[in-house]
């Protein structure tokens, strides 16, 4: 693999007295999608912002795209593309004037060419003349991430970028991220949904500003340690009861008619579901820990850190 | 619960809406602030009767009657001759200015002729592109001048009939419009240019484009410039809609070189909407933009000039009126207008508006953040 396209290290971002970004260290490989993943609040925006060069660090150092974070954000801004949380284009312009705007901020040649080719490539050309503003949350989207890509980044940096997005409309936005991945695009995509996490080579788990997983999905899944177990049956709102605060039980998360149980000992976890199991009258099996077991499991651990 | 008013709810939104009044300290200290300011300000400040009216004397011969005369116009409490040996081109150069509001002249041939008992006579010139600001002063003149001049004659020798020449310049007729009209330009052309530029980043910020924008690879003088250019046009048209109305609805007079005019207003627009985008900075939204754009607008409106004389406020005041660029603007703008004044004679204005928008664009340029910190 060659230079990474962003390694950042011991990144320390304070507002006031509150570390929102905690000493993150964090490499992503050129063509690689990366997730990033935390609870709300975790600083991944702020993550996010300070490797592109819309905020100051208060501590660390790091270069992306082989620019120091510090002192070239003219270089960075210039070869990242990065589409914010909430929509941030102008609702007042246009598809086209916005996207026509865009061109000309990063100085593109053959502007108007360039433009609707990409009106072309949204499938929003007979829309161009439509505001902004009056497109629903799904086109915004598309709108915004073909605005970030206009000027051929190297990096694509994208704050939760299916928030209030529909399960097709987001299928289709994961298919157009790896195209681009496979184009040699390295992308870092913050988000909460699992399925989305699952969709990348390799996440980054925030919580409370520290970094405190990190791999692909099977890695943080093996590293958590976690054995999970599940309950079926009638009884299963009764084993609820029964088996809250007893040894070797951490997480227990109902599922329709099934119950899943979760713990970091495995052994004390069976013996305790395995009792409960005789007791509630339901069937216990064996299962695969989730991604997302593990990260309720890593938020509460971040919670009891902060107590 | 089909009550109509139901105290405890009454209540609960009266605790909200003062948890929100405090929270937002910029307006609460509007609140608090604002009137005291004013109050302190304007009161102590304006007056309708103004004296203490700055006055040049060209007398060649400074005599004994002179004095005498010139003395008794100072305890009327009118006049202060702050430039008390002018020669005529001087004067002239002062009173175009606005440096002076009367102009006293006195013949050299004044003495030779009290003492021969023949009628002298003396010449004051008065600026009266503002009529209210000299009538005072000259209604007093008449009588105060020829006391004087009994007094120092002598009991034995009876003073002769004293001839007062008032010449009220630059608006004769004593025409209020010639004065408020030009003014007006430039109270109008503040109100809007700071207003709008004052909302155009706060804007951004406000929807979130700021982000966008700031990732993008834009230059802060390229982002000021960028949204202080087509202000500067719409108040191009402002200029034009003011100028062609004062000429046609109320006949100004347009004695003074266009191009000065023209130069004039463009600096001073500048320097608005300069301004403008310096409080756009500092806002974090539309609505304390509109706060500040007001909290500017006021005292400048009070103290420029505009509304009550500038020379008759008390010296603090007129060094506040400095520092608001309509108060040069209004003495640059009547004086080529109405005065017919060159740019030789208003250069201080220049000056005064240079600094201005050299002063606010560093200003804004410091501010504007490049980051979102």
């Amino acid at each position: 693999m060659s230079a990474p396209a962003i390694r950042v290290e011991h990144l320390t971002k304070r507002f006031g007295d509150r570390t929102v970004v905690d000493d993150v260290s964090l490499e992503v490989g050129t063509g690689e999608i990366a997730g990033f993943l935390g609870p709300n609040g975790s600083g991944k925006t702020t993550t996010i912002r300070l490797m592109c060069g819309l905020l100051e660090p208060d501590g660390g150092s790091g270069r992306v795209l082989g620019h120091d974070i510090l002192r070239e954000r003219g270089a960075i801004k210039r070869r990242v593309g990065y589409m914010t949380q909430r929509f941030s284009f102008y609702e007042d312009l246009t598809i086209r004037e916005n996207l026509d705007f865009v061109a000309g901020l990063y100085g593109m040649r053959n502007r108007r060419a360039v433009v609707s080719d990409t009106l072309h490539d949204l499938g929003l050309h007979a829309r161009r003349d439509q505001l902004a503003g009056a497109l629903s949350g799904g086109w915004k989207q598309r709108l915004a991430l073909a605005a970030c890509v206009m000027h051929k980044p190297d990096l694509l940096m994208l704050d939760e970028p299916t928030a209030g997005v529909d399960p097709k409309a987001r299928r289709d936005f994961w298919d157009e991220i790896h195209r681009l991945a496979a184009e040699g695009l390295t992308v870092l995509v913050s988000t909460h949904y699992m399925d989305e996490a699952e969709r990348c080579h390799r996440i980054n788990y925030l919580s409370y500003g520290k970094l405190v997983a990190r791999g692909t999905v099977a890695e943080v899944v093996r590293d958590a340690g976690l054995t999970t177990v599940i309950l079926e049956g009638q009884g299963t709102a009764q084993a609820a009861r029964l088996l809250r605060g007893q040894p070797g039980v951490e997480q227990i998360a109902p599922f329709g008619n099934s119950l899943h149980v979760v713990g970091r000992d495995g052994a004390a976890l069976r013996d305790t579901a395995r009792r409960v199991a005789g007791q509630s009258g339901t069937r216990m099996t064996e299962a695969e820990t989730s991604l997302e077991d593990v990260f309720i499991q890593l938020m509460g651990d971040a919670q009891d850190n902060m107590a | 619960m089909r009550r109509l008013l139901s105290l405890t709810r009454l209540w609960t939104l009266i605790v909200k809406e003062s948890i929100q009044m405090r929270r937002d300290r910029m307006t609460f200290g509007m609140m608090i602030g604002i009137p005291l300011v004013q109050l302190v300000l304007f009161g102590f400040a304006i007056n309708t009767d103004p004296r203490d009216l700055p006055a040049a004397l060209v007398s060649p011969t400074q005599d004994r009657f002179t004095r005498a005369m010139v003395s008794a116009l100072e305890l009327t409490g009118y006049y202060r001759f702050v430039a008390p040996d002018a020669t005529a081109a001087e004067a002239e150069a002062m009173i175009s200015r606005g440096d002076v509001v009367f102009v006293v002249t006195v013949p050299s041939d004044f003495g030779r002729r009290v003492e021969k008992g023949a009628e002298p006579s003396i010449l004051i010139e008065a600026d009266a592109t503002d009529p209210s600001v000299a009538s005072g002063a000259i209604s007093t003149l008449g009588t105060v001048a020829q006391e004087a001049l009994r007094r120092e004659s002598g009991v034995s020798v009876p003073a002769p009939p004293l001839n007062v020449v008032v010449h009220r310049r630059y608006n004769p007729e004593g025409v209020t419009q010639y004065n408020i009209v030009p003014g007006l330009l430039g109270v109008i052309l503040q109100l809007t240019m700071v207003m709008m530029t004052a909302m155009a980043l706060t804007r951004e910020t406000e929807r979130g484009t700021m982000e966008t924008l700031l990732s993008m690879p834009a230059t802060p003088l390229e982002i000021m410039l960028g949204k202080v250019v087509p202000y500067l046009a719409v108040g191009a048209v402002q200029v034009a809609v003011v100028l062609i109305s004062a000429k046609a609805l109320f006949s100004i007079p347009m004695v003074g070189a266009l191009s000065v005019i023209l130069a004039g207003v463009f600096l001073f627009v500048l320097a608005l909407v300069i301004l403008g985008y310096l409080i756009s900075t500092v806002a974090r939204t539309q609505m304390q933009a509109m706060q500040m754009t007001f909290f500017f607008f006021l005292p400048s409106l009070m103290l420029s000039g505009f509304m009550f004389p500038f020379r008759g406020m008390p010296g603090w005041a007129q060094a506040l009126g400095e520092v608001f660029p309509l108060t040069h603007f209004l003495r640059l703008i009547r004086s080529v207008m109405l005065k017919g004044a060159d740019a030789a004679t208003v250069s201080q204005s220049f000056v005064a508006l240079t600094i201005f928008v050299l002063v606010l664009s560093g200003a804004a340029l410091l501010r504007f953040r490049r980051t979102l910190d």
